[in-house]
């Protein structure tokens, strides 16, 4: 109701709820369809995509670098030794798996509760989703020091008769990524098949009608087949909500079934899973504001996506601030010496600035903005917070890896944390990596589900049968 | 099986969906049930005048949700306790609450792709040809902003003539023939 004070005359803002419009005025099922496969289904390549993914292939490159030289000399390149034995890879695996959070979250969640604003961004949401699940994958299996053993984490048949243990935690997370992985990649699939059938039907050259029509599986519209995948999507999107909360859960397993101070508390699943989807909505964020920017895509992500994002920030930062307060609370409740110890050196210690850091980013600046709706709507201001809680998101995962590690139980034990350019490598590498995909995803697959964009315009409303003759 | 020759049905194309449901709800009052509507979204309305009502994708998820989960828990089972079992902090070998999580997740796993696949099974997915793809407008309209009506030659009310003139009394935009 406060947008109506904010700028009355608005052609964004739809009159009967002061709200902004979840789709531009004025669009049809033509101008909707045209305008998201012309995005693709065009021979001309924009020259900043070619500039963009000349340099996130050269991220995409620094990391092959960087792996291709840890396979051959060993996790040594890394900084990781005792105390510090988990460093930038398991820091970067739980920030880009909790990334991929908010697009499930978009994508099923959402579905569930009917908010049907979300159709604008699902489609990319879940492949953010899928491209960040590749880059976070990566990391646990290139850390294990012999990757071309990682088989030896599935229950597989072996001659040595050798079997998994499936008490440990780090199992259960075999078995929660690869599952997401799966389950995100079928859901994501499955809701292209039919803007494949409409990029088959639109494109004008042979090449794409074949290539979208074998991806398309010959879609062709029947009610019947539309009922089946809607109670199909409808399922996935009830079966990826327990997933995704238990993803995250199981990833926070790995740390709080430590008994290590700083690991070992029961706060930490609802911490994770909401630090998951508040950093996840700031990396939709991230590349919702440029690509609508470049792509003119005002009319179908509108402020009232952005709007809406930051309010879903701006709950999720509270829930994680809520995971701090409960933090530094148990230090003193718990009457432990060593929990009262290892928050003081979080945040006091020689690596206290990173305690601040995370504190600035996901707090200080986040949590005192998102709340005036002024600024929700400022797009350059929320590409500016996006920025910032993803920086801030990393910092959390470093300052629950490193400074709970870093000064252990034993005085002569304690070390430091340093990372090698290796480990800054691998991390810019998989920015890259995941820009290339994304980039790729953005040139050739649908980017905004236009069956769905259809569902919720005006025209998809079926008028009774009174109205016949009198209305059309 | 007829043979796949000759006329596959008639194909009503409209504008609006309205104008789709309210044909699709006629045609199936007048007794037709070899019939089908073609849609750029999912119109439900238009599945309901049809006489579609519900589907067997929801019994295929179940089956495959519960056959993952029993698939991993007793695989578990008999890992830990018969194949290779392990002394872990002097816990039982048979620690089923610790075996609850990969069968959860088994459970999303199986239950998804049965979902998933089994939707497209039900649907005769991938299809590559279809007689519909010949209607001169279809791939015009079908998967972009038209809505479609197709009563089928399989019907035993069909008659290429009457079948005709009965769509046309609808007002659709146009009648076609679909040969196979």
């Amino acid at each position: 109701m406060a947008t109506r004070e904010v700028k009355p005359n608005d052609p964004g803002i739809d009159p009967a709820t002061g709200e902004f419009r979840v789709v531009g005025l004025g669009q049809t099922f033509k101008s909707v369809t045209e305008k998201i496969s012309s995005i693709v289904l065009t021979p001309h390549t924009p020259l900043g995509w070619l500039a963009l993914f000349g340099i996130a292939g050269g991220g995409a490159t620094v990391l092959l670098v960087a792996v291709t030289w840890l396979f051959l000399k060993g996790v040594g390149i890394w900084a990781i030794t005792q105390p510090v034995a988990w460093g930038f890879a398991i820091i970067n695996f739980v920030w880009w798996i909790g990334i991929g959070h908010a697009g499930t979250l978009i994508s099923a969640i959402l579905l569930l509760f009917k908010q049907t604003w979300r159709n604008s961004i699902s489609r990319f949401a879940e492949a953010m989703t899928i491209f960040a699940v590749v880059c976070a994958g990566m990391f646990p299996l290139i850390h294990v020091g012999r990757p071309w053993l990682g088989y030896w984490l599935f229950p597989l048949p072996f001659t040595m008769n050798v079997w998994p243990q499936f008490r440990s935690p780090l199992l259960w997370d075999v078995f929660a990524v690869s599952t997401y992985a799966t389950i995100s990649v079928v859901f994501w699939y499955l809701g292209m098949i039919p803007d494949f059938g409409t990029f088959r039907d639109r494109a004008e050259s042979k090449a794409a009608q074949y290539f979208y029509g074998l991806l398309s599986w010959g879609w062709r519209g029947s009610v019947r087949h539309w009922m089946r995948y809607e109670t199909a999507s409808l399922l996935l999107a009830g079966l990826a909500t327990p997933l995704v909360l238990s993803v995250h859960t199981v990833i926070s397993f790995d740390f709080a079934v430590a008994v290590l101070p700083g690991w070992h508390t029961t706060i930490f699943p609802p911490y994770f899973v909401a630090g998951a989807i508040y950093s996840g909505f700031a990396m939709v964020l991230t590349l919702a504001i440029p690509l609508r920017k470049f792509y003119n895509l005002e009319q179908l992500v509108t402020e009232r996506h952005i709007d809406n994002m930051g309010k879903v920030m701006l709950a999720t930062g509270f829930i994680v601030a809520y995971g701090y307060g409960m933090e530094a609370f148990m230090a003193w409740y718990s009457a432990s010496h060593w929990e009262s110890f290892m928050f003081w050196n979080r945040a006091f210690g020689p690596m206290g600035w990173s305690y601040w850091t995370l504190i600035l980013c996901n707090l200080a600046i986040p949590l005192t903005t998102l709340w005036s709706r002024k600024l929700r709507t400022n797009i350059s201001f929320m590409f500016f917070i996006s920025i910032v809680v993803n920086i801030g998101m990393w910092f959390e995962r470093f300052v629950i890896v490193v400074t709970s590690l870093y000064r252990d139980f034993l005085p002569s034990s304690w070390g430091t944390y340093r990372a090698t350019k290796w480990d800054y490598m691998t991390f810019v590498g998989t920015l890259g990596l995941f820009t290339t995909l994304f980039l790729l995803f953005v040139r050739f697959l649908p980017m905004i589900p236009m069956n769905e964009i259809r569902m919720i315009l005006p025209s998809a409303k079926i008028k009774p049968k009174a109205a016949v003759g009198a209305g059309d | 099986m007829p043979s796949p020759e000759g006329t596959y049905g008639l194909l009503a194309e409209f504008d609006t969906p309205s104008d789709l449901v309210r044909a699709a709800q006629q045609a199936r009052k007048d007794g037709w049930r070899r019939l089908d509507c073609y849609t750029p979204y999912p119109v439900e309305e238009a599945a309901e005048a049809i006489g579609f009502h519900r589907n067997k994708v929801p019994l295929l998820t179940l089956i495959g949700g519960m056959m993952g989960c029993a698939a991993m828990f007793s695989m578990e089972t008999w890992i830990s306790t018969v194949a290779y079992p392990l002394n872990i902090g002097g816990r039982p070998t048979y620690s089923w609450p610790a075996f609850i999580v990969p069968a959860y997740e088994w459970t999303i796993l199986w239950a998804g792709l049965s979902a998933a696949f089994g939707m497209l099974a039900l649907n005769g997915l991938p299809q590559l040809y279809h007689p519909l793809f010949n209607a001169p407008n279809f791939r015009n309209g079908a998967t972009t902003d038209k809505f479609f009506l197709c009563l089928e030659a399989l019907d035993p009310k069909f008659n290429l003539v009457e079948t005709k003139a009965y769509l046309e009394t609808m007002a659709p935009t146009s009648v076609v023939e679909v040969d196979y």
